[in-house]
């Protein structure tokens, strides 16, 4: 059908939708001229904004391709590492989508043209768009490491994308002596999840702790400092033993930063030692976590700016480069809200928002965002930082609202500890439901 | 087929309504309540294990609920923080978006024993303001919801009211006081028991 008659159509679709009037229009049925989206990427992004867009306007015909069959979520992996959960409480399927009319695709995108408004897929399949939601996470760069890549990576896992990655991690915890060293190598800013190395170097002492308490930690970081900052370094020295004012003295938890030489430049993998400024440091189970770019295919579709990453419009979301594309989630720039999970559910529902009210022909509505991060130090110490956020019309960006958000308090509370505790299992209850159920 | 015309023009007559009953340029009580999805569940419906169900919610109760946070006046963890973040025509506005949508019990486990003393407690101290059955029907109650809702918060709920940490009214807190009186904890622990029963 070409692009002129599919138009008048939709006109006509919606008209007829509005009176109430016949199913037919010219002789063929409404349904068959429905707008279609095509999300490319059913992670926390892609799969919130194909579900919303359906609950908002279920005339709209929305695709989603996605590579994997099983989606593992990043966040509680910390806790698949630490022994807390297992790998399948993080595990999730795409029926969920199916029961809200989205079509979902299991293929891996190629190409997007986007003059013509299609989408390639590996399997050879094309996929026609009236508007385009791409939301294919990060990647890696994977120069900025010498001797450390995607081959590499397998033997010395990142961990960074959940799934068989978490599962090699936990493997090689197991399998460690106890009096071993875990080295762990946080990445640059900016990069997905701020409060996850952290979260995860708890995490992993609270299982030394219990298993095997001669061990320790170092943390080899190429940054001064890091999200929830104080409290993740007061919550280390309350569990677990750490130094704030000698962060290389005794405690299992050692943290070397940019200023002491922690940036890594290389790794041997034969030898698991790893070299920084400070010295070349072996570890008995190393974990790497290199600086990051957006996904793959957000290059190859021209979507990227200089840095690796997606300039978008914030309060559509539609990529500042192609027209009719939009970016949500880690991939896209959406300054200040964070790379994490709770910004990229609440990107896609202000990107879905947008993008039924764009296909009706009306303007993009008024946006508002949240953004929270659950961190679990230890058995009964949740912590927490929120924020929300508004569009600024004249500045044209997004911007924090003045007197929200902000952190758990610093005096540690038992009490609302655990509340924060069962509060970030809440959280990931809700939000996990809110995207793929 | 029909059928999916019938709600494509339910679904154009709704998003018309709704933008009109924005505030004048502001974000949608849709679009403000959404964000909140990632705690509370789509549309409000939380899967627990603590944070609470605000689908279905009182009107009123909700503003106040609201305005308590941002003044910092009502203990929390999170929504203290989270509340600062809006106007009250904002808050208005999301809570017109949660009170119009559907309370769903949750499932969770309780004691079948402790409920059945608690039924008895909830009628004689609560029932006036909070329904027969913790989930009040009359508007003018302004009241929270309790029946089905997650034990969790309503154990740390029933804690703050103890502690003082968070204020009732003069009515309220004379039941509370008489039912501590014939009952103590215990008796909170009933109640708790009885509202999760509610499924
Ligand atoms: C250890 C850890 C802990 C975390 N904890 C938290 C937390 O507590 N709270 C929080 O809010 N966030 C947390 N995060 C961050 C959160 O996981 C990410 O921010 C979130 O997943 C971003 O969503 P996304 O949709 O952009 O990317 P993803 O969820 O990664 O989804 C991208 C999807 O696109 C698919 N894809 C990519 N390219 C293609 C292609 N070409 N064709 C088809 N499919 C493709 C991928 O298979 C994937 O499913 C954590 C992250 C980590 C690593
Ligand atoms: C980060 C998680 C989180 C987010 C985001 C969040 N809430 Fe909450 N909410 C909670 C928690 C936890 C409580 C219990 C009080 C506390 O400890 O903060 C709560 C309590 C409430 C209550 C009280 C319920 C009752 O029955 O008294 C209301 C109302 C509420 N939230 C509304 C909202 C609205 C509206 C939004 C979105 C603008 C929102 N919340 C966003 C976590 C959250
Ligand atoms: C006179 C009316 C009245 C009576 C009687 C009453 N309540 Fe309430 N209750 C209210 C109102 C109004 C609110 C909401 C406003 C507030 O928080 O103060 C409320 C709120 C609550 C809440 C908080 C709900 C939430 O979602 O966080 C709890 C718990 C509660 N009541 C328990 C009880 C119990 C238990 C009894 C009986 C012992 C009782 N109430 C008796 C009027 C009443």
């Amino acid at each position: 059908m070409s692009d002129f008659t599919r138009r008048k159509f939709l006109k006509a679709g919606i008209a007829t939708a509005i009176a109430g009037a016949s199913a037919t229009y010219g002789g063929f049925v409404i349904g068959g001229a429905s707008k279609k989206v095509v999300v490319v990427g059913g992670g926390i992004a892609g799969a919130t904004a194909a579900k919303y867009i359906r609950m908002m306007d279920s005339s709209i015909d929305v695709t989603v391709i996605e590579a994997n069959k099983d989606y593992y979520t990043c966040f509680m992996s910390n806790e698949v590492l630490s022994g807390e959960r297992t790998l399948d409480s993080i595990k999730f399927g795409y029926s969920g989508l199916g029961k809200h009319g989205v079509n979902v695709v299991h293929d891996t995108v190629t190409g997007i043209d986007a003059n013509k408004r299609v989408v390639k897929t590996a399997g050879g399949d094309s996929f026609k768009y009236d508007r385009c939601i791409v939301a294919p996470g990060i990647d890696f760069k994977w120069e900025t490491i010498g001797g450390y890549d995607a081959k590499v990576a397998e033997g010395t896992p990142h961990a960074w994308k959940a799934g068989p990655q978490t599962a090699t991690l936990r493997k090689q915890l197991e399998g460690m002596r106890d009096g071993g060293t875990f080295v762990i190598a946080p990445p640059p800013n900016p990069f997905r999840c701020p409060p996850g190395p952290y979260e995860r170097v708890a995490q992993i002492a609270h299982y030394f702790q219990n298993n095997k308490p001669k061990s320790s930690i170092l943390i080899l970081d190429p940054k001064k400092k890091f999200s929830k900052f104080g409290l993740f370094k007061a919550g280390w020295k309350k569990h677990y033993g750490y130094n704030p004012d000698n962060p290389t003295g005794p405690g299992m938890i050692k943290w070397i930063n940019s200023e002491a030489g922690g940036t890594v430049s290389s790794y041997d993998a034969r030898s698991k030692t790893l070299t920084a400024k400070a010295g070349k440091f072996k570890g008995d189970v190393v974990n790497i976590i290199p600086a990051q770019k957006a996904g793959k295919i957000a290059f190859t579709a021209g979507l990227t700016n200089d840095k690796g990453w997606c300039p978008i419009n914030g309060k559509t979301f539609e990529s500042t480069i192609h027209k009719n594309i939009h970016v949500v989630g880690d991939a896209c720039i959406a300054k200040p809200l964070p790379k994490s999970g709770y910004a990229a559910n609440s990107e896609a529902k202000v990107c879905a928002a947008a993008v039924v009210a764009l296909l009706q022909g009306e303007g993009a509505p008024t946006p508002s965002y949240v953004n929270t991060c659950y961190s679990i130090i230890a058995p009964g110490d949740g912590i927490s930082v929120a924020m929300v956020y508004a569009y600024d019309e004249g500045a044209g960006k997004i911007i924090k609202v003045k007197g929200s958000g902000g952190l758990t308090p610093g005096k540690f509370d038992p009490v609302m500890r655990e509340r924060e505790q069962q509060y970030a299992y809440s959280w990931f209850n809700n939000i996990t439901s809110d995207v793929f159920k | 087929m029909k059928k999916t015309r019938v709600l494509q023009a339910a679904l154009i007559t709704c998003s018309l309504v709704f933008s009109a009953a924005s505030h004048a340029g502001g974000a949608s009580g849709a679009m403000l309540g959404n964000t909140c999805a990632g705690c509370h569940g789509t549309n409000g419906v939380s899967n627990g294990p603590a944070a609470p169900t605000i689908a279905g919610i009182d009107y009123d109760y909700m503003v106040e609920a609201m305005e308590e946070f941002k003044a910092g006046e009502r203990n929390a963890t999170i929504m203290t923080r989270i509340a600062k973040g809006y106007t009250d025509a904002e808050i208005e506005a999301m809570s017109e978006f949660f009170a119009g949508k559907k309370y769903v019990k949750a499932m969770q486990k309780y004691d079948a024993a402790a409920a059945k003393r608690g039924a008895k407690l909830h009628k004689k101290y609560c029932k006036n303001c909070h329904g027969d059955t913790g989930i009040s029907t009359d508007k003018d109650d302004d009241s929270g919801v309790l029946g089905g809702q997650w034990k969790p918060y309503l154990n740390y709920t029933f804690a703050d009211l103890k502690d003082g940490k968070r204020s009732m009214g003069k009515k309220m807190k004379k039941k509370m006081k008489n039912l501590q009186k014939a009952k103590g904890d215990a008796g909170v622990a009933d109640l708790i028991e009885y509202y999760a029963s509610q499924q």
